[in-house]
């Protein structure tokens, strides 16, 4: 059998190809762009990125309406966006199978929150597996689509960033693809009235019956050892649980977290002295088996914030954690930057020097925040820019309009702008929406999007024309700005700000980090000129730093945006070409 | 046999994801049980980063805790010092002796602290400390930095031989960038 060292979400994407998956539809977000990046390696799987997670599951579920196995990924938060669609396909059913991949980010190494997306298994009483580790990723595929079939439900899988973003050994199966289900049109699956009051009872009896899988699947296993102790675990904590209390420790590992088995749980707490319920997040298990009756030590001893180690259990609970030596000083931090040469630099430098109340929105900009800038004052989630900012002007009135922005994202646009500026022309604030078209989908790894023309695969596709639609929904003043000209984009603002109506700017310029962006040689710091006025830090790139009170520029980062040469009033930055005329 | 607990930091950017990647290759040929756990997002524009590599007979844990690490190789002078709680009390630091300073220094609100190999080494660590742009520089190519540094990584693994890692690179590195990382990893290795 093949073995390979693989990352948590390759292994996802292994397994849907073994389980004869053959359409996905997902939209990216850190830590689960690679399961549909990595899927559309295989020829035999179609991929696309949908718009945003709503569209993408409901893409999906049509597919599995149209009789082949599909899926789509999303970060937790995303699942916030796809909730609508997936509590009625909870109901309507499947034809082939449809699983959903949903990836929480405890500890927020990339994200705005920190939501336990377990809750919507519960809500929607969909069933959720749970892997802790790569092998059992591509597993648990194969079983999540013979569940799905066989209760004509949705399953979903739940990842988190340590078992999406570590790499373990997978034993590799073959693909076997199930012939695809034929279409009959059946009047029950239109979701009104009787129908859904149908579908409700239909779907009580599943969890029912998903209660009864439980009990004794192999998802859910049972590792008996020694008994003073029991651990009932699942996901990356089991692997801690593991670390922290060896090989002969009693563990019920759940590979299944919704719906919960009750006999099994009953039986095993039997078992031994003292249950320990190990989970990240929410006290989701320990609640369960605190109904049950089970006494259990959970989250009154372990965090509900924040992500797991086995330090961290160990602490918990009084064990003694390995020694270590630190230095006596502080280590200055190294918080993320905007690249050098990044487009979004100047408009958030020309934001900051007009004191502008900036509504920003998420994606590689949410950086515009940071020191030195701290150009946002906001942001919240997909789209919020927008929507928000209207709100906040109609309570605000000129002195908002007059002064305020949303700035968004091109990816992020597509995703929930659309529909908030729709709100700001069709509701009537004077409101500045600021689109930062880099013509990619940067934060996440550089995804094509709709407004790129390019799919998935990079081939050409239909592109936003993002003036006509703005145009379209109502908007006169569509302004389009060069970020790296900032008396272009200062005139620009200025006179959207000031306008009697509401206003788009488009800030075009691609990222420096996609292949074939054109850059210009490294600009060159003249030691001479330069009086140490520091000017040329006020927008945090990189590639200039003062050394011995003088501006010196890395030539293996500066792209030569030459952003810095017009904050510069005494000529000590120059581009290579200038110099030469 | 343990577990064995290696770490790879550095600055966003500069090539850790590849690094680990070529270890782990390494590590899976020679029969052992293996996790790598790495940070993608956010942190990989120019923050600190961390991949964890774990080895043995069988690997629970993804991530490394502070006192675990056998070995971190760092490549950044700064990031060695920033991750040196996680080394085991005497354990081994090989680091670049590049320094890239973080926005908090170039905006002049921190220093960049001197002396930091010295440092390490009173606090207890054993450090293996070198110019290994440099020696990448020598190489070909300041890009092949990654590599040297896995050269060096190299010697402290005596019972893996040079063509396992020779054969990872062949398996890892794209065939045009093969020649300069094999010379890369040669330099880092005699350095």
């Amino acid at each position: 059998m093949t073995k390979e060292l693989m990352l948590g979400n390759k292994a996802l994407a292994r397994g849907f190809y073994e389980a004869g998956c053959k359409v996905i539809s997902s939209y990216p977000g850190t830590p689960s762009t690679e399961i549909t990046e990595e899927a559309a390696k295989y020829e035999e799987i179609y991929c696309e990125w949908a718009p945003n997670e709503k569209v993408a599951l409901e893409a999906a579920h049509g597919a599995s309406l149209g009789g082949v196995r599909s899926a789509c990924a999303m970060k937790h938060v995303g699942l916030n966006v796809a909730a609508d669609p997936l509590f009625t396909i909870s109901y309507q059913g499947l034809n082939a199978g449809l699983v959903i991949c949903v990836a929480d980010d405890p500890g927020m190494h990339s994200s705005q929150n920190e939501q336990d997306s377990r809750h919507y298994a519960i809500a929607a009483k969909v069933p959720m597996l749970e892997p802790s580790d790569s092998d059992e990723a591509r597993r648990f595929v194969s079983i999540a689509y013979e569940l799905s079939e066989k209760y004509s439900t949705p399953v979903l899988i739940k990842m988190c960033t340590r078992v999406a973003h570590s790499q373990s050994i997978v034993s590799l199966g073959e693909r076997v693809v199930p012939g695809q289900v034929p279409y009959r049109k059946d009047p029950t699956k239109v979701m009104m009235t009787a129908n859904s009051r149908n579908a409700h009872v239909r779907v009580e009896k599943r969890t029912g019956d998903l209660i009864e899988y439980a009990e004794n699947c192999e998802l859910n296993r049972v590792e008996m050892g020694d008994t003073s102790v029991g651990i009932i675990t699942s996901s990356t904590c089991y692997q801690y649980a593991r670390e922290v209390f060896g090989a002969k420790a009693s563990i019920l590992k759940l590979g299944m977290v919704y719906p919960l088995p009750e006999k099994l749980l009953l039986d095993f707490a039997a078992k031994v002295d003292r249950v320990i319920v190990l989970e990240e997040l929410d006290p989701i298990i320990e609640n369960h088996c605190k109904q049950l009756g089970i006494r259990v030590t959970g989250k009154d001893t372990f965090p509900i914030c924040g992500e797991f180690s086995q330090n961290l259990v160990k602490n918990c609970l009084g064990m003694e954690t390995p020694a270590y030596s630190a230095l006596p000083e502080t280590i200055p931090g190294r918080p993320p930057v905007m690249c050098a040469g990044c487009p979004h630099r100047g408009i958030f430098y020309v934001l900051k020097k007009n004191k502008c109340m900036v509504y920003g929105d998420i994606g590689c900009y949410t950086l515009g925040a940071v020191a030195p800038l701290n150009a946002m004052d906001l942001n919240v989630c997909m789209g919020a820019s927008c929507s928000g900012l209207h709100g906040f002007n109609k309570a605000m009135g000129a002195a908002g309009e007059k002064n305020s922005v949303g700035v968004i994202g091109d990816s992020t646009f597509i995703h929930s702008g659309i529909t908030g500026i729709t709100g700001i022309a069709y509701n009537g604030s004077n409101s500045t929406i600021i689109i930062l078209d880099n013509s990619i989908t940067g934060m996440t790894g550089h995804q094509q999007n709709p407004t790129t023309g390019r799919n998935l695969y990079g081939d050409p596709a239909a592109k936003v024309d993002l003036e006509a639609l703005c145009r379209a929904l109502g908007f006169r003043r569509v302004r389009v700005v060069d970020p790296y000209d900032l008396a272009q984009v200062e005139t620009v603002l200025k006179e959207e700000l000031a306008a009697e109506e509401p206003s788009i700017i488009i800030s075009r310029r691609p990222c420096v980090m996609i292949k074939g962006t054109v850059t210009a040689p490294a600009l060159k710091a003249d030691s001479e000129k330069c009086v140490g006025c520091r000017m040329c830090m006020q927008i945090g790139c990189p590639a200039i730093a003062m050394k011995d009170g003088k501006v010196a520029i890395d030539p293996t980062l500066c792209i030569g945006c030459g952003v810095c040469t017009q904050l510069c009033k005494f000529g000590a930055l120059c581009s290579c070409e200038k110099e030469e005329k | 046999m343990d577990t064995r607990n290696i770490m790879i930091v550095g600055v966003g950017g500069q090539g850790t994801l590849l690094a680990s990647k070529l270890l782990g290759h390494v590590l899976v040929s020679c029969g052992y049980d293996v996790k790598v756990s790495e940070v993608h997002g956010m942190s990989q524009r120019g923050g600190s980063v961390v991949t964890y590599v774990r080895y043995g007979e069988k690997v629970y844990s993804p991530v490394i805790d502070k006192g675990e690490a056998d070995i971190i190789l760092s490549f950044e002078k700064l990031e060695a010092a920033r991750w040196l709680e996680y080394l085991k009390p005497g354990g081994q630091i090989i680091t670049n002796t590049q320094e890239v300073m973080p926005m908090p220094v170039v905006t002049g609100q921190a220093q960049y602290p001197e002396e930091l190999v010295e440092k390490m080494r009173q606090a207890g660590a054993r450090v293996d400390a070198e110019d290994f742009l440099a020696i990448a520089d020598r190489a070909g190519s300041v890009k092949a930095v990654n590599i040297a540094l896995i050269g060096r990584l190299s010697n402290y693994f005596p019972e893996i031989g040079q063509e396992v890692w020779e054969k990872a690179i062949e398996c890892v590195v794209p065939e045009k960038f093969r020649e300069l990382n094999r010379r890369a990893f040669e330099l880092g290795r005699q350095a």
